[in-house]
């Protein structure tokens, strides 16, 4: 069947105009595996794995603590963040009143929009010291999580509000009409058909949290090690390659933009396992 | 409406052509002069850059930073005309011409709640090396010590090592900082910190009534007056560097940047001017 010439002028267009974005990605990806390159020559890949630590400057180039940090860091903000976004948009969406969920919802994205940077300070100057009263040095993966947590969690509050708005009304109603109280309602039938939308939604937040940097950096001690306790201070990838970066030459430089790779690897999966959670039936 | 879209596309197309015709350079000629570098010196050389651009109407100066390490690297790929670097050139970095503009001292810092009033070399190497790990063993509380060290490339970490013979490798550090006012934050939300930042920030901020104490070395009180008579020997050069003898336009420049002209500024950043 063949398009109108009108149509396939446009959609030639609109080829033109697509294309960047997925270039750019592709460029990214190249950009990355090149300036990695002259480190990657003569260091083989399982030495930043193996090797004894991180110091780049005396050659040894191991990743594997910050893989970890990231990982971790990531995971404590979303096991917190996570079922307080959800416990939240259930609370504006099915129980506040229309005028408090308005101005509710207004207050978390104003939440969202705060830089991450005041996020740090805050961490930095206010909860690393009370941390530290309990278990020095105070700056640590849990500081880490804590700030990382507060970060998403509008992510996922908005996320799963609108997942749960776009639940269809005649839904809503039929089982109203069944007689299911309202948390039958919530659990039995909103959220089973919001499910796809809030694992997605979830899934950004975790790209959110991989990807933080500055406050982070601020709130982890960025101590290149393998946390064996939450006080421990911990350095995620992306702290390490904004500490670093604006100093490092030569083979520091190239084993950055390995760390910039590994972290894009990461971010890659996430987007993959989003990709999955989508494909199965969608109700909304 | 198809004819609307085709007006839109020429309407788009036209404007984007009219913008790159127009971005295209039309002013007389302006000098620009590019000094890339330590982010110690950045500050100081956007200060004297402006006053210089005062005094020369025709001319740009830009300031970019990237580290004592690419000051060098670009003046040596003569990326940029003057490279700024706040160290001591390295054997193998003699051949570039260096111009030293300030001098830099580190001090040590603790919080003021800290009881301890000196830490001599050893112990400063021994905390650091996570020998010592609580404040008891050089008579402060019974605490445990938070030894804050910078990250990999800065050149006060590099000071820092050659100073006290260290390898990065042997310090055992609880925290890791980028630049000095995170050094001083760290420090001062952790009354069991020690941490070593620039001079010159240390002492601004203690005396804008920051709760830090800055430590004396081999009994010589860290100061910026100390760093001036080169007494304290924790300190560093500021310098310029350029890829050949500075003729013309650079030349002038780092005249100005050594003359007196320019010794409020240098003191504004807390620095010391090189005497001479």
């Amino acid at each position: 069947m063949s398009l109108p010439r009108a149509d396939r002028r446009l959609a030639a267009l609109l080829r033109i105009c697509a294309l960047p974005a997925v270039a750019i990605v592709l460029l990214i990806l190249l950009f990355l595996a090149r300036e990695s390159q002259p480190v990657l020559q003569h260091v083989a890949l399982n030495r930043f794995i193996s090797d004894a630590s991180w110091h780049p400057l005396q050659g040894l180039y191991r990743l594997t603590p910050m893989l970890a940090a990231t990982l971790y860091a990531t995971l404590g903000a979303l096991l917190l963040a996570a079922p307080l976004g959800i416990a939240s948009a259930l609370f504006s969406r099915y129980y506040a009143p229309p005028l408090l969920a308005a101005g509710y919802r207004r207050m978390i994205e104003l939440l969202a929009g705060i830089p991450s940077v005041v996020y740090g300070f805050w961490g930095l100057t206010t909860l690393a010291p009370l941390i530290g009263r309990l278990h020095p040095p105070g700056v640590s993966l849990l500081s880490g999580m804590l700030v990382l947590a507060l970060m998403i969690l509008p992510t996922v509050a908005l996320t799963v509000d609108a997942a749960l708005a776009a639940v269809p009304v005649a839904y809503l109603r039929s089982a109203a009409a069944l007689g299911l109280s309202r948390w039958s309602l919530i659990g039995g039938v909103a959220l089973p058909a919001a499910r796809p939308s809030i694992a997605a939604g979830i899934l950004l937040a975790a790209g959110r949290a991989i990807g933080e940097t500055m406050a982070v950096l601020m709130v982890t001690g960025n101590v290149v090690q393998l946390p064996q306790s939450l006080f421990d201070p911990v350095r995620t990838l992306t702290a390490n390659i904004a500490l670093e970066m604006a100093y490092a030459t030569g083979d520091h430089r190239a084993a950055l933009f390995v760390s910039g790779l590994a972290l894009m690897v990461m971010v890659l999966v996430l987007v993959a396992t989003a990709e999955l959670f989508n494909q199965e039936r969608r109700h909304v | 409406m198809k004819k609307l879209g085709i007006v839109i596309v020429i309407v788009l197309i036209t404007g984007a052509v009219w913008g790159l015709l127009q971005s295209q350079p039309s002013e007389p000629k302006i000098d620009k002069l590019v000094l890339t570098g330590s982010s110690t010196i950045a500050p100081l050389a956007a200060e004297i850059g402006k006053r210089f651009e005062a005094l020369h109407s025709d001319v740009r100066v830009d300031v970019q930073t990237g580290g004592s390490s690419r000051g060098i690297s670009d003046a040596r790929a003569k990326l940029a005309d003057i490279g700024m670097v706040s160290r001591a050139l390295k054997d193998d970095e003699k051949d570039l011409p260096a111009f030293t503009l300030a001098l830099d001292g580190i001090a040590v810092i603790l919080n003021k709640a800290n009881p301890v009033a000196a830490l001599d070399k050893q112990q400063i190497i021994a905390i650091y090396t996570g020998k010592i790990v609580n404040w008891k063993d050089v008579g402060g509380n019974d605490a445990p010590i938070t030894a804050v060290n910078k990250a990999e490339g800065r050149s006060t970490l590099e000071l820092f090592l050659h100073y006290f013979g260290l390898k990065n490798t042997d310090v055992k550090p609880q925290v890791v900082i980028g630049d000095n006012q995170q050094g001083i934050k760290t420090v001062l939300g952790n009354p069991d910190a020690i941490a070593y930042v620039s001079i010159g920030t240390a002492e601004y901020e203690a005396g804008q009534g920051a709760a830090i104490k800055l430590l004396p070395l081999d009994g010589i009180a860290a100061s910026v007056e100390n760093v001036r008579n080169r007494s304290f020997p924790l300190a560093r050069p500021l310098n310029l560097v350029t890829p050949a003898a500075p003729t013309g336009l650079v030349k002038d420049f780092i005249e100005f940047a050594e003359s007196p002209q320019v010794h409020d500024l240098i003191e504004a950043q807390y620095f010391v001017p090189a005497p001479r």
